[in-house]
């Protein structure tokens, strides 16, 4: 199945989706090696160009048109939203934990999500498991079953509201 | 002392006392999904705060540091899920208040029929 996907794929996207990998890659080896120094530099370009060429087929998340600007401030729009979401998480569940009384009414709920991609669902399942209160136990095509700390409803449209709309209105603009 | 090393260990501290509530919570909670919750939230922020902090410390790690953290953000929640996933099809445990909400048993309903 995969194979047939890869098919179809003009040479341009692949392409466009090398350069994606390689820009990723490259910027992983200059934060590890941690210098700018020439020859660190040229043997890391050589070799993360390699890696990108042999990982075509694994690396199948996205292409150049990433680094289009509105999509890069809808990236940075994410990354604020998600740690602000972080932190509120984890004074929740310190608030939960240090109450004598363990205020908690767990359930799992499921919500149809919009977003098309395999990359993009697991971004908004790995976010709603960060998130106050929920944890994604399983994706089955476009359902999320989420476990629920705190149930405030079963209806799945409340509860695509309460859980996902705020990450999935910025990541229906990025992917 | 520079203000960079107050803010650095000011992080070092406020990621142990979170690492330390998620180890209370998966001492309190009642069954295995909640102590996920509680588990996998607290010691994601604890580490980055943690890992951010020696960062600040050490200013020539900082961009190791900040690849650290993407991936600790990355793959700390897949663990979760996994676990997650292969606990509630183990049917273990559940706890529940009230009423039992499992919307996710349909999918096992039809793993079965299918065998």
């Amino acid at each position: 199945m995969k194979s047939d996907y890869l098919k179809k794929l003009s040479f341009g996207t692949k392409l466009s989706r090398f350069f994606m990998n390689w820009i990723f890659l490259i910027m992983v080896w200059i934060g590890f090696t941690n210098t700018f120094d020439m020859q660190e530099i040229i043997v890391g370009v050589l070799l993360t160009a390699l890696i990108s060429f042999l990982g075509i087929r694994l690396f199948t998340c996205c292409d150049l048109s990433l680094l289009h600007p509105v999509r890069l401030y809808n990236i940075a729009k994410f990354i604020i939203v998600f740690l602000i979401a972080l932190i509120k998480s984890n004074f929740d569940v310190a608030r939960r934990v240090l109450s004598p009384s363990l205020p908690i009414n767990p359930g799992i709920v499921k919500f149809k999500t919009k977003l098309k991609t395999n990359f993009s669902k697991m971004v908004l399942a790995n976010s709603i498991t960060l998130t106050p209160g929920t944890l994604t136990i399983d994706v089955v095509d476009d359902t999320f079953y989420v476990h629920w700390i705190d149930t405030l409803t079963t209806n799945p449209e409340e509860s695509y509201k309460e859980i996902a709309e705020q990450f999935e209105e910025i990541l229906l603009k990025i992917f | 002392m520079s203000i960079l090393e107050i803010i650095g260990g000011l992080l070092i501290v406020i990621g142990s006392i979170f690492l330390f509530l998620g180890a209370l919570g998966i001492y309190r909670m009642p069954d295995v999904f909640n102590r996920l919750q509680a588990g996998t939230k607290a010691s994601t922020l604890g580490a980055m705060a943690t890992i951010l902090g020696v960062g600040l410390l050490a200013p020539g790690w900082i961009f190791k540091v900040l690849i650290i953290i993407l991936f600790i953000a990355y793959s700390n929640p897949i663990s979760s899920h996994a676990l997650a996933r292969a606990m509630h099809k183990r049917k273990g445990y559940m706890y529940f208040k009230d009423e039992d909400i499992d919307a996710y048993s349909e999918i096992e309903e039809k793993d079965n029929s299918e065998k």
